[in-house]
């Protein structure tokens, strides 16, 4: 199975553990990732806020340059997976914009086709193409005794609804599960983690980061795991600044769901980019996984 | 029916909102039901929730609608829009209220439309985000006091190998510059 893919900025640096980790179980599991060449910045939610038709196509010339012999495209980061999504969305429900759209990108020799490129999120791939069996059979270190608390944010799951519910999300859930992990109810999966509001107004953003954790710590989670770079970056940079404007001592691990399921899969730690993570998550996950295992 | 004989009596504020939002007519089928500002994040922080937004909007109170702080309290986690019975495209609607407000500099009291501006001025430079480049120069010009508390945090970002020194430009950083320019050439996206 080939596919386009698109990092996204996020990924080349601060998010880079989930770009190793998507790589590394891609692998394992015989998808083929070819990421677009030359490909630019989404944008996120900074082009819409100033000016609609260049965001839009900022956005388009990435699924312009998607390799005409593939048709879907893999996009992990929440905000360049919305972006690519919406885009070609607006593209076939709005002919004016559609016209409009490639006006531009003729003016870089570029034109994109709205609806050709299907743009994928990797968790409903993984879930969706291969499945229970599928992925037990991979199993090498069962994640028995770790409690996980399954994150999925917004814009991953909204507001297009096509990789999991909109409001309960459970594909996270179920598989990792599937991988023997104790999943933990976690009634704040689909809530806002601040987005950029960390830089804006920090005592809004650090409140709706402060319900998270408190969250996870109430059904003691020993892990939180993300789909989105900006979630992970939320909860675990910002973890000891808001512990310090709450009085709280919150020391919960996020790492991304492609991390933890590297680990199920027996692929190694630093591949997977653990060390990245502010709050270590690998004492805490190796010393789960290791007592049920001596036990 | 109704929403067509609404749309055309409409106010010109609501008029300017169909012409800037694609979707935007939707507002005259809103029912006032509040899910909006129940399902919101920021909400409570809202001076007024999207609901009262749509009355105002209806009712053509342009200058108050524009210098609220709604819009620059939507983080676009789109919760309303997926629960909205009227289908409005509110997370869009408020991209639209910012975009307006910023043309015509009518916002008060946020960082959000100079965080917004050094964001995409390094996108159209390099053709990718640049985390360090946006950092220092959103607070050094915007927020020089709280630049102080981000100092540990960015270090321990930079010591994980997660913030680099240096942007990344793409290759064909001219093509992406030709597609922007014709965008702005060619003005509102709807």
């Amino acid at each position: 199975m080939k596919y386009a893919y698109y990092p996204g900025c996020s990924l080349e640096c601060n998010s880079a553990a989930y770009d190793h980790s998507v790589r590394a179980v891609a692998d394992l599991l015989g998808i083929e990732l070819r990421e677009i060449d030359d490909w630019n910045c989404c944008g996120a939610t900074e082009y819409f806020t100033q000016d609609e038709l260049t965001a839009c196509a900022v956005i388009a010339r990435n699924l312009a340059l998607v390799d005409p012999q593939l048709d879907q495209v893999v996009a992990p980061c929440a905000a360049c997976y919305l972006n690519l999504r919406k885009v070609d969305h607006l593209m076939q429900e709005n002919a004016e914009l559609n016209q409009k759209i490639n006006q531009c990108l003729a003016a870089g020799s570029l034109h994109y086709d709205a609806g050709r490129v299907r743009v994928r999120h990797l968790l409903d791939l993984i879930y969706s193409d291969f499945g229970e069996a599928a992925l037990r059979d991979k199993v090498v270190r069962p994640l028995t005794g770790l409690r996980v608390a399954c994150y999925y944010g917004c814009q991953i799951v909204r507001p297009f609804g096509d990789c999991d519910n909109p409001e309960q999300p459970t594909k996270l859930d179920e598989m990792f599960g599937w991988l023997g992990a104790e999943v933990v109810d976690f009634p704040v999966k689909a809530h806002c983690c601040g987005g950029h509001m960390t830089q804006i107004s920090e005592p809004q953003a650090f409140e709706l980061i402060r319900r998270l954790l408190a969250n996870a710590d109430d059904y003691k989670a020993d892990v939180i795991v993300t789909m989105c770079p900006m979630c992970q970056l939320n909860l675990d940079a910002y973890q000891a600044r808001v512990n310090g404007f709450f009085h709280t001592d919150y020391k919960i691990p996020i790492i991304f769901f492609t991390q933890l399921l590297g680990v199920a899969f027996g692929l190694d730690w630093k591949k997977l980019g653990f060390g990245k993570e502010i709050v270590p998550a690998e004492p805490v996950l190796k010393k789960k996984l290791t007592a049920v295992a001596a036990a | 029916m109704v929403g067509h004989a609404l749309e055309l009596r409409g106010s010109p504020f609501l008029q300017e909102i169909i012409r800037e939002v694609p979707g935007g007519e939707r507002i005259v089928h809103c029912l006032q039901c509040g899910t909006c500002g129940g399902s919101c994040p920021n909400g409570a922080d809202m001076e007024y929730t999207p609901r009262t937004i749509f009355a105002m909007i209806t009712a053509n109170q342009r200058d108050k609608v524009l210098k609220s702080n709604t819009m620059w309290f939507c983080v676009s986690c789109y919760s309303c829009v997926s629960r909205c019975p009227q289908k409005i495209p509110i997370t869009d609607i408020m991209y639209g209220l910012k975009r307006i407000s910023i043309r015509e500099k009518a916002y008060q009291g946020t960082d959000a439309p100079a965080l917004a501006k050094t964001f995409t001025d390094l996108l159209d430079k390099y053709g990718r985000s640049f985390e360090l480049g946006l950092a220092s120069r959103y607070y050094l010009f915007n927020r020089p006091l709280a630049m102080l508390k981000m100092g540990p945090m960015g270090l321990s970002m930079f010591t994980r190998g997660r913030m680099s020194l240096t942007p990344t430009k793409i290759r064909n950083v001219d093509q992406l510059q030709a597609v922007i320019r014709k965008a702005r050439e060619l003005g509102g996206a709807s």
